[in-house]
């Protein structure tokens, strides 16, 4: 079974863990990380404001496939300071995507 | 070394152990007590991870305690004790020496002192936050002997922590209040009888990268997810602030203001807990009519905040209970922080969600080691103590009465140090400080530049850090190592004992020989200046039993067989008997019941209900000056990968995470003045100027830009007069000294007026054409 990464990002707060946790789990340099951030906003849409991060994975990432082996969470997901990272079987997706509200998810594949 | 039986000792093979503790400081956190699992082989670390089964932190850990690895084993870390000749201070004139060596020419100083001046002429200056600040309030009256110690700060209006809790010492008679988060109980959230507030009101604070004095600030993420809406309350846009139902968007230094404005809303409007109100509270009527004035627009006039955004607010929070609150640093650091607190208080007391269910944890002021820490100061002998240095002019009535935190005031020591009431008889010279867990000259000092020419000609100053800093390198003439939080034994006590849902063990995992904690540098010398007061008390380890035993009957073996030792909570412990030395029902107050009207303030000269105070510096009380300052400025945003002055040292994950001071400025203003993201930028006020770089965001609006705070440059020179660059960025250039309330706590560190410009470089050279 395939595994991919879902995040609901509408909850992160852009606080590095995930990136540093990804650092110091595949030993990377600062400079190529497994895992970045994107920050859109703040801005007004439609009077509202928009504000989000959303961790973005690179191909460096195998979604921790060694500590999934061993039972633990990957990296990210144990360390991400809201709980916003979740490693899934793809065919549990679409479904975790709706229970969590159906917006600001996001998915990957790195 | 460690031994693998030991219960923290989570896993062992091949000599890989898997060990837990519970994070505090050094290097720099509040005590937040996350859970934490070190792998280590052979005395070193090889990762650090967060617990899973820590019932606060459950598994996740912020960038600092991450990357700890990299402070424990920093080519730039403080690794012996080391001297230098007085007249090399601003030298890196620095001679490596053994502990021992340190301690006896700390020990024959303290005595010559003593002999010479009298112990009087001793100081003590702590930080806020770190660990120290339970150890170094003892640093003066048990090894020093001077009554100038306790929690003194070089820092104007004691600005942080300490307003907040004086405050709700007096209104509550409890430590200080905290959302309810389940915080107390291992089951968390699932707890029988917990209930998920309806609402969070975020007040000058923004704990999502702050996690202050002992709140996981991601349980407000952990309460969205479970139903929370959220009021913020700030100058900036927070990215809380962009995802709340109501964001209350103020003119810096008015938070009286916008709280007087939500009272008139809650209660014209008849929206407060009636039956709490006239069961549990003393002067409700005199605050109806002291906040009758403050109509939506007359709020809007002062505070910019609109009107339709303020009665929304109140309405939303007053009638959807339960509801929560907090408040930060933003109700200290302003002239009027008495008042903000006091309207603060008042609007989750008449809402009636002070100790219920989902609404605000109160608990007896202080306990443990919180108490200890007061206790210390009574070992003075009286004559000693009468020498402890108050404003002699009689202004700061809390400090003179010795019902602030028993430090020295902070502008009061500044004016003392420089001589100010030199001429009277009843003055003496300050000759020797010890600074435990502070780096004033870069974080707290107002006006550091002052503070840095006051403090030059003392005798003899000795320091206590885990890297050099500008105030070790400007000041210092010893140096003492420290240990970091992996490398000694402690315990963390959330809010310093204040509202304390669980206690931790801070488990020694790597040996350091070469550094000590602040525990045992006070147990080590005050065994030697005083020993009749440490007896049974000769490691941290027997402290801490002996302590914890004295207090709740179990030892410390107990705290280091669990993740963290949950208090468990009883709520409405008012109707309980249960807050009240006496054990009747009702609060600790003179009256029994919360005093919306406080007797307490009055008799302190201040006035017994909340009232707006226009900062010193503002457009309103000085029109004159707007014209040459046409904006505000406000500061001390926290960046998550940075404790105060910690963590900038260049090789540091935290400082890439975060390069370079930032002053944040709304396009328009960055248009106006033709500046662009990662220009440098001159900001100055009536007291003085800083550079930064230009971040622009619509977090700030056109009216004010945000600056930071504590900034300083390792990788710079550090010798003086530059001293690594921390007089360059400095935020603190900006802040008047002595613009504080009568009771000598608050003062303006996040309000002021200020003009810009865009200049070259980080020394603010002209802007020619070209950047540095």
């Amino acid at each position: 079974m395939e595994y991919a990464m879902l995040i609901n990002h509408g909850l992160c707060f852009g606080c590095d863990s995930c990136k540093v946790s990804c650092m110091k789990e595949k030993n990377l340099p600062f400079e190529e990380p497994g895992i970045t951030i994107q920050q859109i906003g703040p801005m007004k849409l439609d009077g509202k404001w928009e504000w989000d991060y959303v961790p973005v994975p690179t191909s460096l990432c195998d979604l921790c496939a060694d500590r999934r082996a061993q039972g633990k969470k990957a990296a990210c997901e144990q360390h991400c300071l809201s709980l916003v990272i979740e490693v899934l079987p793809v065919d549990q997706i679409g479904a975790r995507m709706v229970e969590l509200g159906g917006k600001k998810v996001s998915v990957f594949m790195p | 070394m460690l031994n693998p039986e030991e219960p923290y000792v989570l896993e062992e093979s091949d000599g890989v152990m898997k060990v837990r503790t519970c994070a505090w400081s050094p290097p720099g956190d509040h005590p937040v007590g996350w859970g934490v699992v070190v792998t280590v082989k052979d005395n070193k670390i090889l990762k650090v991870e967060g617990d899973p089964d820590h019932p606060i932190t459950q598994g996740r850990l912020d960038v600092r305690n991450l990357s700890l690895d990299e402070v424990v084993y920093s080519k730039e870390r403080l690794q012996s004790p080391m001297v230098r000749d007085r007249a090399d201070r601003g030298k890196d004139a620095w001679k490596a020496v053994s502990w021992d060596e340190a301690y006896d020419l700390i020990e024959s100083k303290i005595r010559e002192v003593w002999e010479k001046w009298g112990a009087e002429t001793i100081f003590t200056l702590t930080g806020t936050g770190r660990e120290s600040t339970l150890y170094a309030p003892v640093y003066g009256p048990a090894i020093c002997n001077t009554p100038n110690g306790a929690s003194t700060y070089a820092f104007s209006g004691e600005a942080c922590y300490g307003p907040r809790a004086t405050i709700t010492n007096y209104l509550l008679g409890a430590g200080v209040p905290e959302i309810d988060s389940a915080q107390y109980w291992e089951d968390r959230y699932d707890h029988p009888g917990y209930v998920v507030p309806k609402y969070i009101m975020v007040w000058g604070k923004d704990p999502l990268f702050s996690s202050p004095d002992g709140f996981f600030g991601p349980c407000i993420i952990d309460l969205i997810k479970r139903g929370s809406k959220i009021i913020t309350v700030d100058p900036r846009l927070t990215w809380l602030g962009a995802k709340a139902e109501y964001h209350l968007q103020l003119r810096p230094g008015t938070d009286a203001a916008v709280g007087m404005g939500f009272l008139n809303v809650i209660i014209s409007e008849g929206l407060y807990d009636k039956e709490f109100v006239d069961c549990w509270t003393y002067g409700f009527n005199e605050l109806a009519e002291a906040v009758k004035e403050w109509t939506p627009e007359r709020v809007q006039e002062v505070s910019w905040v609109d009107p339709e955004v303020l009665v929304g607010a109140a309405r939303a929070f007053a009638t959807n209970s339960p509801s929560t609150a907090t408040w930060g640093v933003a109700l200290d650091q302003s002239k009027a922080s008495t008042q903000a607190a006091q309207c603060f208080l008042a609007i989750c007391t008449i809402c009636g969600y002070i100790d219920v269910p989902g609404g605000i944890t109160i608990t007896k002021p202080t306990s443990f080691i919180g108490q200890w820490r007061y206790d210390m100061m009574d070992v003075l002998d009286p004559e000693m103590a009468a020498k402890h240095i108050i404003d002699p002019d009689g202004k700061y009535s809390l400090f003179n009465a010795g019902a602030a935190m028993g430090g020295v005031q902070g502008d009061t020591l500044l004016n003392w140090l420089e001589g100010k009431w030199a001429d009277r008889e009843d003055y003496y010279k300050l000759r020797m400080c010890w600074i435990i867990g502070n780096n004033p000259l870069a974080c707290m000092a107002d006006q550091p530049q002052r503070w840095y020419e006051a403090m030059k000609d003392l005798e003899f100053i000795v320091v206590n850090d885990i890297f050099m800093t500008p105030t070790i390198m400007g000041l210092a003439d010893v140096v003492l190592p420290l240990s970091t939080y992996v490398e000694h034994e402690g315990l963390v006590t959330p809010n310093y004992g204040r509202n304390q849902h669980f206690i931790g063990a801070m488990n020694k995992i790597i040996e350091n020989p070469n550094t000590k904690s602040d525990l045992e540098i006070l147990i080590d010398m005050g065994r030697r200046m005083r020993p009749e007061l440490w007896e049974g008390m000769e490691t941290p380890d027997k402290f801490f039993d002996a302590k914890l035993r004295e207090n709740y009957g179990y030892g410390l073996d107990e705290v280091k067989a669990v993740p963290a030792k949950m208090a468990g909570y009883e709520y409405k412990k008012y109707e309980k008997g249960l807050l009240r030395a006496d054990g009747k029902m009702g609060f600790q107050t003179s009256t029994g019941r919360i005093e919306l009207w406080s007797p307490v303030l009055r008799n302190y000269g201040e006035q017994p209900l909340p009232y707006f105070e226009e900062p010193e510096f503002s457009h309103e009380s000085k029109p004159e000056l707007k014209e040459e300052f046409p904006l505000y400025y406000t500061t001390g945003g926290r960046h998550i990968s940075m404790f105060h002055s910690e963590h900038r040292q260049a090789d540091l994950t935290t400082r890439k995470l975060h390069p370079w001071p930032l002053v944040t400025l709304h396009p328009e203003t960055a248009a106006q003045y033709g500046i662009q993201n990662g220009d440098w930028v001159e900001v100055t006020s009536p007291q003085g100027r800083m550079v930064q770089k230009a971040s622009i965001s619509l977090e700030v609006t056109p009216k004010f830009v945000h600056v930071e705070h504590a900034w300083w440059f390792p990788e710079q020179c550090g010798e003086a007069p530059n001293l690594y660059g921390v007089f360059k960025a400095n935020a603190n250039n900006l802040i008047p000294h002595e613009s504080v309330s009568v009771t000598g706590y608050g003062a303006p560190y996040k309000n002021g007026i200020c003009k810009i410009r865009k200049v070259a470089n980080l020394e603010g050279d002209p802007f020619n054409g070209a950047n540095a």
